[in-house]
């Protein structure tokens, strides 16, 4: 599970949806050199102060100053005064940051907005033309939107065959049909693992449904996924702690299976709430920590340490973070071609070294019958895909 | 508050005295008798004739004191720290070995070598006392500190190995689990612990593996942890020192020069041992040693938005500042919020859930150091923080803050702990208290003072 991924979708979700902004460089860096596209903006309680009114088109990076005393925020708006192209939020007093823009020639508006508050303290801007190309100049909103979509239809499939998928497992369980449950198990959580990001940005879900025994404090209940897996595939005492492990019993057999159903349930009413969004950001976001999901926890079996089951919630994973990719991959492609050819192909290559242990129809390869070169490669596929995928968000946010 | 002179001031340093200064000389009359390396060494005994160089390398810091050094002391830049099983069942045996370190520790720190013999001297058919690969380096202001781990008191099972289950001081207990630990009994806990920092690595390793021979047959090595770029400054005049993470790590860690809070959160007072059921008023005036081995993920963490490496640590990249606001020792403002009526700095940012001000005003002695111990099986760096903190009472000073922070802390994603111990660490041995030889320098004797002798008395 992830608790920063919840960390990083709250921090986001303050950011106005057209925002284009693109993670900030060491503040200063390239300010410093004085190059043409480096600019330097001071933001005082009643000044906005650049240190040019027009620069060059190609790569902008302001580095905004807060000088003032209230918390601040700058915004290069369009010539109409409305279009935000591109803003940095929350800058604490006396703390600077980038903001690295894609600049197209044209007339723009610069503000600092002290405070949060009202229109913020304009001035105008221009951009002259460099003679360089500066990408695609077509509105990317919709394609973003679209992506959007799309991606909510997913998750609302894939929760919607968890929620079936899940009755059916709890009832064999339930019923004490062991064999059936441990059948059901593996297929079951594929759909979970394929967007558990999602999950995770409701919170106290992730940690009641896909808690790890060893991510427990001392005293605290476990429930969830793992607590049945354990009871399904128990352990010799030397794999528990030195200890006999002790089943549960058919009372707690209900409890456990009931609070995977009402849990799932809780998460299925959420993504099918017409409230429910995922943005872009979000959408990117979450195919790079599925795969960081890949890398600490399934390519090291740390998951499924009692059934072994890793490489199903693996090929989840990897099959949430491709679709991912591939709702946004029209704005990817226009963005930034060779990154939309290299995650393509580092998906088909990891794709490929998966299927060679199975596949979610047929089933995987135990984790445990694994040698360590199987294991080995599969973890050096998972980190060639993982660093483009990191700069996928960057990408979609600049476009 | 009155306190003993020099408890909460920076250590002093001696400038002046190196080993080529002390041996230079004997090192040239080794083929007459090893009597000439003791002659050589005598000339310049310390405080005699001022040395040659005056560099931070010829640093050294006093070992004796009403505290042990390498706790207060400025953090040194590499660190080699061990922790041993005890082997034998004879408590005399393990006192003996506890009065040899002592001098050997005592020596050793203000770069003599460890045996009265030079590296290169001594009887010709005897294998020479010291190990020899600190013979031409400076001290690099070496501290070597000992502390007991709660097995030495009593086994897994409760049985009093030494007769001192009755001194066991009720801070010494076992650390619960935490969540997401995942601890290797290999490289956790122990009977005894040795902790030996220095400014060059090869002065560490040699202290520590000195140590370790003089210990065979009484003691053997459980795990050791080598570090380097100190990840907290202790004393104001130190400069930040960032973690592997990229960021400053140790800016809010309690300083030298903080003399109350040093002496409300790091030594143990007369108090603890009076409210104690045990006897445990020999670590009056110690303090207790919590280390952990924090394995970073930072493979994954290097694939993480400049965004989200600052949201969950709460300070940013650059200046170290609060996101707040302000600059690197500007106190973080919890209540500030931005836009969406968020605060600046998260609820599960790190810098929140280990200020003081969340955790009931206590604070820690942070002296830990970054560790790259090589790389696993699938190419990743098995890199990380090696904790090591300084606290009055690990119940009060570790254990509620570790537990929010394994709990809630958005950094956790990136973490595991991998090693784990915690150790009583006595009081220093006085000034002037241990016998000296001819030439000035500690000697070992019968009834020599040693470090944690009130233990055993």
């Amino acid at each position: 599970m992830s608790r920063t991924a919840r960390a990083a979708v709250a921090a986001a979700l303050a950011l106005p949806l057209l925002a284009a902004c693109v993670p900030n460089a060491q503040p200063g860096a390239a300010a410093s050199s004085g190059a043409p596209g480096a600019l330097t903006v001071s933001s005082t309680a009643d000044a906005c102060v650049l240190s040019s009114a027009s620069a060059p088109s190609g790569t902008l990076t302001f580095t905004v100053t807060n000088d003032g005393s209230d918390v601040t925020e700058f915004y290069l708006l369009g010539e109409d005064g409305l279009r935000v192209v591109s803003e940095v939020e929350n800058i604490g007093p006396g703390l600077s940051r980038d903001l690295v823009v894609q600049a197209r020639p044209g007339t723009y508006w610069a503000a600092c907005k002290p405070g949060m508050v009202g229109d913020g303290i304009r001035s105008e801007f221009t951009v002259t033309d460099s003679g360089q190309d500066v990408g695609p100049s077509g509105d990317t909103a919709e394609q973003l939107q679209a992506a959007e979509a799309s991606y909510v239809a997913y998750v609302k499939d894939q929760v919607g065959a968890l929620v079936a998928g899940t009755q059916e497992f709890a009832d064999a369980y339930v019923a004490g049909d062991d064999e059936r449950a441990r059948e059901l198990y593996a297929p079951t959580r594929v759909h979970w693992e394929r967007i558990e990001p999602v999950a995770e940005s409701f919170g106290d879900l992730d940690p009641l449904l896909d808690l790890r025994e060893a991510d427990l404090e001392d005293g605290q209940e476990w429930t969830g996924w793992h607590l049945v897996e354990k009871d399904l595939w128990q352990p010799e005492p030397a794999a528990n702690g030195g200890e006999e492990y002790t089943p549960l019993t058919p009372e707690q057999r209900r409890a456990a299976a009931d609070a995977i159903v009402a849990n799932t349930r809780t998460l299925s009413e959420q993504v099918t709430d017409a409230a429910f969004t995922f943005e872009a950001f979000q959408i990117a976001n979450g195919a790079k920590e599925l795969l960081d999901e890949v890398a600490t926890g399934k390519v090291t079996g740390e998951e499924e340490i009692w059934s072994h089951t890793d490489l199903w919630d693996f090929q989840a994973n990897v099959d949430g973070a491709r679709v991912a990719f591939e709702v946004l991959s029209d704005v990817v492609s226009a963005e930034d071609p060779e990154l939309a050819t290299t995650l393509d192909q580092r998906f088909r290559e990891l794709d490929d070294l998966l299927a060679e242990q199975g596949s979610v129809e047929d089933g995987f390869t135990s984790y445990d019958e694994l040698t360590a070169d199987e294991v080995t490669a599969l973890a050096a596929a998972v980190d060639a895909l993982s660093e483009p995928l990191s700069t996928l968000t960057a990408t979609v946010t600049g476009a | 508050m009155t306190e003993p002179a020099g408890t909460s001031t920076p250590a002093p340093e001696r400038r002046g005295l190196s080993r080529r200064a002390l041996l230079g000389i004997g090192g040239g009359l080794v083929v007459g008798a090893a009597a000439g390396a003791a002659a050589g060494a005598a000339a310049t005994a310390p405080g005699s004739a001022p040395a040659p160089t005056t560099t931070p390398a010829a640093r050294t810091y006093p070992f004796t004191g009403p505290h042990q050094a390498g706790i207060t002391t400025p953090a040194q830049d590499r660190l080699y720290l061990a922790a041993f099983d005890v082997t034998t069942t004879d408590r005399d045996a393990l006192v003996t070995m506890l009065r040899r370190w002592t001098v050997m520790a005592a020596r050793m720190t203000q770069g003599l070598p460890a045996g009265q013999f030079a590296p290169a001297g001594g009887p010709y058919d005897a294998p020479p006392d010291d190990t020899g690969e600190a013979a031409d380096l400076p001290p690099a202001g070496l501290t070597i500190t000992f502390g007991f781990g709660r097995s030495l008191f009593v086994d897994g099972s409760g049985h009093d190995r030494f007769g001192l289950a009755g001194r066991l001081p009720a801070g010494l207990v076992e650390l619960p689990h935490f969540p997401a630990d995942d601890l290797d009994p290999a490289r956790s806990d122990g009977d005894l612990v040795v902790q030996a920092c220095a400014d060059d690595p090869q002065v560490a390793v040699h202290a520590i593996r000195n140590l370790s021979r003089a210990a065979f047959g009484t003691a053997r090595i459980r795990w050791t942890q080598l570090g380097y770029g100190r990840t907290s400054s202790t004393s104001t005049a130190q400069r930040t020192p960032r973690n592997l993470f990229g960021f400053k790590d140790g800016t809010a860690n309690l300083k030298v020069e903080e003399a109350a809070a040093v002496e409300e959160h790091v030594w143990v007072p007369a108090r603890a041992a009076s409210e104690d059921a045990a006897d445990a008023a020999w670590l009056t005036g110690g303090t207790y040693l919590v280390a952990r081995r924090i394995r970073m993920h930072i493979e994954t963490w290097d694939r993480t938005s400049l965004r989200e490496q600052e949201a969950v640590v709460g300070r940013t990249k650059g200046e170290g500042a609060p996101l707040s606001g302000g600059t690197e020792f500007s106190e973080p403002d919890f209540a500030t919020t931005g836009r969406g009526g968020e605060p600046l700095i998260a609820a599960d940012s790190h810098v929140r859930l280990a200020h003081p001000s969340q955790n009931d005003g206590v604070r820690m002695l942070r002296r830990g150091y970054n560790f790259t111990d090589g790389n696993d099986a699938l190419g990743r760096l098995d890199a990380g923080l090696f904790f090591l903190a300084f606290v009055v009472d690990p119940r009060t000073h570790y254990i509620p803050m570790q537990t929010r922070l394994s709990r809630q802390d958005g950094l956790m994603e990136y973490l595991v702990h991998t090693g784990s111990g915690l150790f009583a660490v006595p009081p220093g041995v006085p000034d002037g208290a241990l016998p000296t030889g001819a030439d000035g320098a500690p000697v070992l004797t019968t009834d020599a003072p040693f470090v944690g002798e009130a233990l055993f008395a």
